[in-house]
């Protein structure tokens, strides 16, 4: 279905680095400790004191900046953005203004359900800043007045600025979905959006289809969504909100200041946030009290080769060397690293990617959610799984009678043969087999006809009778000794 | 270039400050004072000369990141103006942006 | 000679020997404050228990044998500018009146780890903006050589504390030529060393790309003595440099062999006052005499360096001091008052019926802000902030502070051409000798051009130190200002040395009637 506009939607994403302390002091960012007992002076920013940039920090940014296909300039400095807010103790953040460490860099997004075409979503630029403190509004006291909480301040944030690429909130739903892949692979974050190390500002607008041809609306940033969900579901709502505005106004980009708006969760709407125009003047100055940061060619050679397989290439390597599908490929990538590594062990052992991504998908993540744990915590090891699924693959086993193995192992932790052995499933030797086939094809003699006439499917309700009296008989086995006897006759 | 008084108040404003009506009008005065004799610089051929933000030329200090311990709690809000023992208070920043 | 008048150098080497202890110097010098400084006005606080404190510790571990540091016993006076821990550290405003800061600045540490004993803290221009010492929110210092004189700041009281034999050592800082200038004013030894020598850790920022901490002393091997201390790099301080300090005291009294001396072309124009014109001419040719060959130089963009400097430190100046919010730390304003404000002027406005100006009013936080810095500040902070915020706001930014970062560059090349030709640049250190209290106060323009010399050398990043040359015929000390290349103190010191073993200016103390 074609709509008479064009969805434009540009994401800044906050991420907060992983290191042990903070980007200009040695007060610890763990989250959740009791309100300022991780300040120091220099986060406090006290008369006097000079911030000292953490290497770690950079360190994760240039990682970070070269994964998503950044230019590293040589040369980067830190600015000071100035504006007043009781969360920002010194009046200015430390971040960067026109020479940033990275830019013009994308990252490839595609939909696994096939909505939209995998496609480059270009990548602005990305800066290393401080974090500013938490401001709470005081319900308790009802006095009115704010409460000041410091420990996040001066906690390092890597800034991702995206061009505005995306033309559906699926794609921004995506490209998050697969940035956020990204950093956990990139071991750069935890992207804990509820502890706030991963936050989203989106801005969006419409290009409008008119005879003139398209025609830009103003362009609004949206805040407060606090999940990828929230983000996807904001941008629906904005693009209905400003096509209806679209139409009552025609009001075109430029022809009023920008509009900043938060989504309200429990209305599920964004609401007009006012802000003071003045406020944007942000005079920033280059930080006197930092040096700026140079980085050779060869160092950027050097973070780029210690990266690894990234998410992307892991996908089309599971593609291609275990054809599954890519919906199958993008799912277990989507589990993690170790997810995959467990998956990659599993396949080459039974050599079958396709039974090994089933089992993977259907029984193991299945487990994990279930029980809330990661993989390293699932009690059944590649190898032992490997060792039930041969048994399947050889036919000793249906499937169904397989899955009930397996969840003896997993309340056990038995390999599949003692897990096998304890529920009574062994091997039934061929005399036994032979003497109770016979016995039912005498019990049958009906059935023995049709298989005369080449009715084969009779055979079915032996197997049944069989394994009522067996349930270790192996069915395929127990088909070709009957067929062979009826020959016989 | 001259600064007008109603520049003068906005420039007060972004810079926080109170600015009476008299102390309006001197400020107004000296900046005009000051600043017209900044059109001095005007003289000078700048065109391909690098802008100087540092007097010396230090680049990649860094420290390693390893977490030390913070400040007591009480010794940082013992300069808080007004606090409740765990945060700093200030009037509503609610609405604020 | 009175124990007072003694060098720091003289007086560690009787503290040494025994002959002295340090309850008696820290005494004597305490006894000295109590008879001159309601007079002079150099100290804002001394608490005389705690210094005779920290002399006793001294006198007790020397008798017990232990090892000492190297001012064991020697009293120094701090500037208020300068971070120390527990004790209010008010850099002369209001807005910082009670703060007491949780730590130490860095030059503070060393001083404690050589043993000092920190005799209190003097008094300056408010966050060290001004010339003269009059922007004091606690009062103006007074020049010991004539008590209707200012000083010359900001470093007005660390330069009168030592002049007036208040403190044998003191510690300054210089942004623009806030040690030199009151050391020439008040006749004593200063220096500003090398951007980048001494830590700025715990120095209270003013304009964090020219701020410099310096020693000011009676001669120049006492500056040399506390400058060994001071200087040094600090992981603390990202534009701290890391390279070895020389043993300055060892060298300090050697005469610089061959030294080539530059006068500068521009400094002896209009402006220069006849009779410091005449003092700095004279203290040339003693060089000549010990030696020395004088050329003539030119510093070409030095007629832009106050346009340069006064655009360049406000507007550091206007984001260093954006963090006085009264949130956080230091004044606040009252809130009660200001809501009453606040609903006057709602009520005015509403009867007016002026709706665009109800929009335009602020809300409580941002009064609170406005209405505490204003309130905290004094006026020439005010000034500076102002003009500082201008010059970054957005549409002057390239007219003003980027244009200046520009001309800065080539001061600073001036100066590197210069010191092809020369070792040690010599000129004047002010235009003319101390002015009297409350003359210029309503004019800052011509208050900013007294700092005509000494801007240009925090501009560069480069040493600079100032030594009595002289006096007027109205008996009022005239400074000699040698500047050198980067990381040259050494040079400096021993420049300074060699005229002060040919000369006794140095030697000469005020009369103070008290
Ligand atoms: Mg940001
Ligand atoms: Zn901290």
């Amino acid at each position: 279905m074609s709509t008479p506009y064009d969805i434009i939607i540009g994401l800044e994403v906050h991420v907060q680095l992983a290191t042990e302390s903070k980007l200009f002091c040695g007060c610890s960012t763990k989250f959740g400790a009791p309100p300022n007992t991780q300040t120091c002076p220099v986060c406090i920013g006290m008369p006097g004191v000079l911030p000292v940039m953490n290497r770690r920090a950079f360190e994760l940014s240039l990682k970070t900046a070269v994964a998503i296909n950044c230019e590293i300039p040589r040369f980067t400095k830190w600015d000071r953005k100035q504006y007043y807010y009781p969360d920002l103790p010194k009046a200015y953040q430390i971040s960067q203004f026109d020479l940033p460490m990275s830019q013009n860099g994308y990252l490839e997004i595609s939909d696994p359900k096939g909505q939209f075409e995998t496609k480059k979503i270009g990548i602005i630029r990305a800066h290393l800043e401080e974090d500013a403190g938490k401001s709470m509004h005081d319900e308790v006291s009802g006095k009115g007045d704010s409460r000041i909480d410091l420990n996040r301040t001066g906690t390092p944030l890597l800034e991702i600025v995206s061009e505005p690429d995306m033309r559906s909130p699926a794609e921004a739903r995506a490209y998050l979905t697969e940035l956020k892949l990204l950093l956990n692979y990139l071991e750069v974050s935890d992207c804990n959006m509820q502890e706030g190390s991963l936050r989203v500002d989106a801005n969006i607008n419409l290009h409008v289809h008119t005879p003139e041809g398209k025609v830009a609306t103003p362009i609004v940033e949206v805040k407060n969504m606090n999940s990828f969900r929230a983000v996807e579901r904001a941008m629906t709502y904005e693009t209905g909100r400003q096509w209806k505005i679209w139409q009552e106004t025609g009001q075109r980009l430029g022809e009023m200041p920008k509009q900043t708006r938060g989504w309200d969760e429990n209305a599920q709407i964004t609401r007009g946030q006012r802000s003071k125009e003045e406020s944007s003047d942000y005079r920033y100055i280059p930080d006197p009290d930092l040096v700026p940061v140079m980085t050779t060619k060869e160092e950027v050679e050097a973070v780029r080769a210690s990266l690894g397989e990234l998410p992307a290439a892991l996908r089309s390597r599971l593609e291609k060397d275990f054809d599954i599908t890519f919906y199958d490929a993008d799912v277990l990538v989507g589990q993690g690293r170790a997810v995959v590594d467990y998956f990659l062990d599993l396949a080459k052992r039974i050599g079958d990617g396709k039974l090994a991504a089933n089992w993977v998908q259907q029984d193991v993540l299945r487990v994990l959610n279930e029980r809330q744990i990661g993989i390293d915590e699932f009690p059944v090891s590649a190898e032992q799984l490997s060792g039930l699924l041969r048994e399947v693959q050889s036919g000793n086993l249906m499937t169904s009678r397989a899955r009930e193995v397996l969840a003896e192992m997993i309340e056990t932790g038995a390999s599949a043969a003692d897990a096998m052995k304890a529920m009574g499933i062994e091997q039934v030797d061929d005399s036994d087999l032979e003497n109770l086939c016979r016995t039912l094809l005498e019990a049958n003699p009906q059935a023995v006809a049709d298989l005369k006439d080449g009715k084969v499917k009779a055979v079915g309700a032996l197997i049944g009778q069989a394994k009522k009296q067996n349930p270790n008989v192996n069915p395929n086995q127990f088909r070709q000794l009957c067929l062979q006897l009826v020959e016989q006759m | 270039m001259a600064i007008s008084r109603e520049e003068v108040n906005k420039v007060a404003l972004l810079a926080r400050l109170q600015l009476s009506e008299d102390e309006l009008d001197t400020m107004t005065v000296q900046l005009n004072d000051i600043l017209g004799y900044m059109d001095l610089l005007g003289e000078v051929d700048t065109g391909e000369v690098e802008p100087m933000a540092h007097p010396i030329d230090l680049t990649n200090v860094f420290r390693d990141d390893a977490a030390r311990p913070s400040l007591d709690r009480d010794k940082a809000l013992a300069n808080a103006p007004k606090s409740d023992g765990q945060c700093y208070r200030v009037p509503a920043v609610l609405g604020e942006n | 000679m009175s124990l007072i008048e003694k060098t720091a150098t003289e007086l560690l080497d009787l503290l040494g020997q025994g002959e002295l202890t340090s309850v008696e110097v820290t005494g004597a010098f305490l006894n000295r404050i109590e008879a001159v400084d309601s007079k002079v006005k150099a100290f804002l606080r001394v608490d005389r228990s705690s210094a005779l404190a920290q002399a006793e510790a001294v006198d007790e571990r020397r008798k017990a044998g232990k090892k000492l540091g190297r001012l064991a016993g020697l009293p120094v006076a701090i500037k208020d500018l300068l971070c120390t821990e527990g004790e209010v550290t008010s850099c002369a405003s209001r807005i910082l009146e009670n703060f007491a800061p949780p730590y130490d600045a860095t030059v503070i540490r060393k001083l404690r780890e050589a043993d000092a004993v920190l005799i209190g803290k003097t008094n300056m221009d408010e966050f060290a903006m001004g010339g003269s010492n009059e922007n004091s929110a606690f009062g103006p210092v007074r020049n010991p050589w004539d008590l209707d004189r200012i000083p010359g700041g900001s470093s007005g009281g660390a330069a009168a504390a030592v002049a007036g034999l208040m403190a044998p050592l003191s510690i300054g800082t210089d942004t623009g030529g806030s040690i030199r200038a009151p050391a020439g004013l008040c006749g004593v030894t200063g220096m500003k060393p090398t951007y980048g020598r001494v830590s700025r850790y715990g120095l209270v920022a003013f304009a964090s790309s020219l701020d410099q901490i310096g020693p000011l002393a009676k001669t120049a091997e006492d500056t040399a003595l506390l400058l060994e201390i001071l200087a040094g790099h600090d992981p603390a301080d990202s534009t701290s440099v890391d390279c070895p300090v020389p043993n300055y005291t060892e060298t300090v009294t050697r005469p610089l062999e061959g030294l080539r001396l530059g006068l500068v072309r521009e400094y002896f124009g209009e402006g220069l006052d006849t009779e410091v014109d005449a003092a700095i001419r004279e203290a040339i040719k003693v060089y000549e005499s010990l030696g020395a060959e004088v050329k003539e130089i030119s510093l070409p963009h030095s007629r832009y360096a106050i346009a340069t400097y006064y655009l360049i430190a406000p507007s550091e100046a206007s984001s260093n001091l954006a963090r006085y919010d009264g949130v956080h730390y230091g004044y606040r304003c009252d809130l009660e008052k200001m809501a009453a404000e606040l609903e006057e002027e709602r009520k005015t406005l509403e009867a007016a019926g002026d709706q665009h100006g109800l929009d335009q009013m602020d809300n409580g936080l941002v009064r609170m802000y406005r209405k505490s810095r204003a309130e905290g500040f004094g006026a020439e902070v005010k000034r500076r902030i102002m003009l500082g915020t201008y010059a970054l706001s957005a549409g002057y930014y390239d007219a003003y502070y980027l244009k200046a970062l520009k001309v800065r560059r080539l001061i600073s090349e001036d100066f590197d051409r210069a010191f092809e030709k020369v070792d040690l640049v010599a000129g004047p250190v002010t235009p003319t000798p101390a002015y009297k209290i409350g003359e210029k106060v309503d004019d800052p323009l011509s208050m900013y051009l007294f700092d005509l010399y000494t801007a240009s050398t925090n501009l560069a990043g480069i040493g600079g130190i100032s030594i009595p040359c002289g006096f007027s015929s109205t008996g009022l000390p005239i400074g000699l200002h040698l500047q050198a290349p980067p990381f040259e103190e050494e040079r400096l010191l021993r420049g300074a040395s060699m005229f002060q073993q040919a000369t006794d200016w140095h030697t000469k103390f005020p009369e103070i009637a008290s």
